[in-house]
């Protein structure tokens, strides 16, 4: 076998002793173990021990990022991309904010330089990001009690939160709806933090098992960390309503359990940022210490630059001081310190009056378009299946995403057949929808929904 | 009601951002921060690159940006330059498609994720990391589930490498271990091996099968050519073997801020490099999806085109040699002084950084009467010096010298 090779190859690789070595056994094209390599005037000969890589297997594509790969590669022209959450014009093209190339021309007309952000990133873009969470005016803002740090977008916010419940929560598990966002538990799977679900959606009625989330949050151990989504829940678009969320933080009260809200579409969901802040500030009112991850890649469309953060409301801002310290402590050995340019943007926009008077009519306008796909989708639906079946879900959902109701065969449908590029959960992205293909995308649903199962 | 936080102690700054912190709350018009690597100009003022400026300007003026999410493993083209980059574009292993590049948050990130890939795919989980190095080296490790363990680097007796401690030390390391190797320009200390004990280095770990990973944060920095700075990486990965090499844009393109480096991972084969990228992926998935476009996309800019790519070069060259030559004021205006002690070692020592070989007391002692900013381990950043602080540098370590122990 080729362990004489191995012996003959790797202890001795100087010039001289290869060279002789290479005479006695031939030419190297000739033996399958043995290849020459030249390098300048150097000639080695070297055995092909196996990689040390040679067991791992070849990881399947991500379920949601893996779909607009799929879809560039579909040479048909009817072809739709709804997979993932990326807002685009009627036109169908990404949208660069105008407020943001205003920003982005400001900055580079400032000069500013590009020196390390300190560990918990731009204090301006920190300050910003809380008061929008929150109100300006609220007493946690108000008294210093939000610990709150720049993250990597809403995943990397998520994963510093994981890492410091891991850390000083040991045992504490986390409760996430079902169904959530797919990369929640990869998140708390590479952190080390157990979890389990909570009832969520209901297929009978494409909408809230308010009964069943209520029981499983009640049931979970005292302590046990339940993430919400602030708005626009994703993938099913099915938010409580301002009762249901009364009652949810009621239940959590009861039980002593730490709220960690996920907010990636503040200003997406109603258009209004201070209406869709509503559950975390009902919370933040009754005086509850919990978490909240922040994302702008979608209110303020800056998906690539990966600018969110991670803010702990604690019950003392000596506490807020102490876990902003220990975020550092995780962050460092990760990154080090976040990216700037993100940052600066949002402190920009935010920190300017009139800027950010134009991102909130950007912002309505963006949800707004989306309301308007949905009205159209909904009709169109109404208007060719003659089943009777009722698709007012469509409309009661909020956000960017609908959950369809459709299934795995369903979905696969939606795409083999008709070109449609979705998840397999059924959940489509109505920001990815145009409302000339409206007629045609309710083509396809009703086809999947009633001649597949 | 008990907050839930109560048994939340509070951190400690990090001991060399923390340097800057301190440097900043000093009122003192005689400060000087020799602290975090950073470089700075004669008159001590940060640096934005001129070439930066101009490829930032393109981008920003480019109607046909946009700000989509970029794949999971980071751009392309800027993986495949960065590839290029350090490996040269005659490398075999990239002719070869054997070479495994994702865009990583600069080198910190590209250690993590490289780290974390090993915990999961690798039969060995011990890293060898040098004594001393820098100082996030062990978390960044042991938070990826690494054990550590260091081998002997760095001789305080003369200021220099102790190779016999080294071959030693990684000669009784088990098979299969991961060895962290700092490319050139070794930090903290600016002791770097000559290319004959790279030679045998590399021969003693292929003999092993230890792994390598290459830091590889100041390409160009040190001497001020790029392909000289890669000589240690390019000799190892032309032996056919396998390597990971984590690179960071921090200091040679000044970037530092905008978090760009890359994880190369070189193969056997083209077909193991394409799922150790597909591996690679599940890493960074969980951690922050994808990677920061805008200093991938400015560094891209300046890779690609080759008249920019000549301006970096001179720029990047004009950044090592006023390095260089603080490094010879220093020494020059200490022996002035006639100050105890040998100190060739600051000539001798390459990179940011010198490891001045003061202690600890001698340290704070410089901090508190002279209001020298540095890290506690002796080590002074030479990018943070200009001709104009050399005297008050060299007042403050007569004084530490002389008057403490």
């Amino acid at each position: 076998m080729a362990s004489s090779m191995l012996s003959l190859g790797s202890t001795s690789l100087l010039p001289r002793e290869v060279n002789k070595d290479k005479l006695k056994l031939g030419t190297s094209g000739s033996n399958p173990f043995l290849k020459a390599k030249s390098f300048s005037r150097v000639t080695m000969t070297v055995a092909v021990k196996p990689s040390r890589f040679e067991g791992i297997t070849m990881a399947p594509p991500d379920p949601i990022l893996g779909v607009s790969e799929a879809f560039k590669a579909d040479t048909n022209e009817l072809k739709l991309n709804l997979g993932v959450g990326a807002y685009r014009t009627e036109e169908l093209q990404p949208y660069v904010l105008n407020v943001v190339k205003k920003a982005e021309n400001l900055m580079l007309e400032r000069g500013d330089n590009k020196e390390y952000l300190p560990i918990e990133g731009l204090a301006a873009f920190n300050k910003a990001t809380a008061e929008l969470l929150f109100g300006a005016g609220h007493p946690v803002i108000k008294e210093q009690k939000v610990a709150t740090i720049q993250g990597l977008s809403g995943t990397g916010s998520l994963r510093l939160a994981a890492a410091l419940i891991e850390r000083y929560f040991p045992g504490a598990k986390v409760l996430i709806s079902a169904p959530t966002w797919g990369n929640h538990k990869n998140i708390f799977n590479d952190a080390k933090v157990p979890w389990s679900e909570y009832r969520y959606y209901d297929p009978k009625t494409i909408g809230l098992d308010f009964e069943g989330m209520i029981a499983d949050i009640k049931e979970a151990p005292e302590g046990s960390f339940i993430l919400l989504h602030g708005c626009a829940h994703n993938p099913t678009g099915i938010d409580p309503t301002p009762e249901q969320w009364v009652k949810i933080a009621d239940v959590i009260q009861e039980k002593n359990h730490i709220p960690f809200f996920d907010v990636a579409y503040q200003g997406f969901a109603s258009g209004s940022l201070d209406e869709d802040a509503a559950s975390v500030r009902l919370f933040a009112d009754r005086g509850m210490e919990f978490f909240v991850a922040q994302s702008y890649s979608k209110n303020l469309g800056l998906y690539a630059e990966r600018i969110g953060a991670i803010n702990v409301v604690c019950s003392s801002a000596d506490a807020a001081t102490r876990v902003k310290s220990q975020l550092k402590r995780i962050a460092r050995p990760m990154y080090s310190n976040p990216p700037v340019h993100g940052a600066r943007i949002v402190a920009n926009v935010v920190g300017d009056a009139a800027m950010f008077g134009e991102w909130k009519a950007e912002m309505e306008m963006m949800a707004g378009r989306i309301k308007t796909v949905r009205q159209k989708l909904y009709d169109s639906l109404v208007s060719k299946d003659k089943s009777g079946k009722d698709w007012s879900f469509i409309l009661k959902q909020i956000g960017m995403f609908s959950f369809t109701g459709l299934n795995k065969a369903q979905s696969d449908n939606m795409t083999n057949k008709w070109h449609v590029y979705m998840t397999k959960d059924g959940r489509i992205s109505l920001a990815g929808l145009s409302l000339a293909k409206c007629e045609y995308l309710a083509d396809a649903i009703i086809d999947s929904y009633h001649n597949v199962s | 009601m008990d907050s839930v936080f109560s048994k939340v102690d509070r951190a400690p700054e990090d001991p060399i951002l923390g340097v800057t912190v301190a440097y900043n709350n000093d009122p003192s018009p005689a400060k000087i921060n020799l602290g975090v690597g950073a470089y700075r100009t004669e008159e001590g003022k940060p640096l934005v690159l001129d070439v930066v400026r101009r490829a930032e300007q393109q981008l920003v003026n480019d109607p046909s940006r946009v700000k989509e999410y970029i794949p999971i493993v980071g751009l392309a083209d800027f993986n495949k330059l960065s590839a290029k980059l350090i490996l040269g574009g005659d490398s075999p292993a990239i002719q070869e498609s054997r070479v495994a590049t994702i865009q990583c948050l600069s080198g910190t990130g590209s250690l993590r994720v490289g780290a974390e890939f090993l915990k999961k795919h690798y039969h060995q989980s011990v890293i060898y990391i040098p004594k001393p190095t820098w100082g996030n080296h062990p978390k960044v490790f042991n938070l990826a589930g690494l054990s550590v363990e260091y081998y002997r680097y760095y001789d305080p007796a003369t200021r220099g490498l102790d190779f016999q401690g080294l071959l030693e030390d990684l000669g009784g390391a088990p098979s299969g271990a991961i060895v962290l190797l700092h490319a050139c320009a070794h930090n903290p200390t600016g002791v770097d091996p000559t290319s004959e004990q790279w030679e045998q280095i590399r021969q003693l770990m292929r003999s092993k099968s230890l792994l390598p990973f290459f830091d590889s944060a100041y390409q160009g920095f040190a001497s001020g050519s790029l392909d000289t700075d890669a000589h240690s990486v390019r000799t190892f990965v032309a032996d056919g073997g396998e390597c990971l090499i984590a690179q960071s844009y921090a200091k040679n393109m000044g970037l530092y801020g905008e978090r760009v480096g890359a994880l190369s991972i070189v193969c056997k084969s083209a077909d193991v490099a394409s799922k150790v990228e597909s591996q690679v992926k599940l890493v960074v998935r969980p951690m922050y999806s994808s990677p920061p476009i805008h200093g991938a996309s400015i560094v891209a800019t300046i890779l690609k085109s080759s008249e920019m790519y000549n301006d970096w070069t001179i720029e990047l060259k004009g950044m090592a040699d006023r390095i260089i030559s603080m490094r010879k004021q220093l020494f020059e205006a200490l022996q002035a002084k006639g100050t105890p002690g040998d100190w060739s070692h600051i000539i001798k020592q390459i990179g940011m950084f010198t490891f001045t070989g003061l202690n600890k007391e001698q340290v704070a002692f410089m901090t508190k009467e002279f209001h020298i900013y540095m890290t506690s381990d002796g080590r002074i950043s030479m990018a943070g010096l200009s001709s104009k602080t050399v005297p008050h540098l060299v007042d403050a370590i007569h004084a530490a010298v002389t008057r403490v122990g």
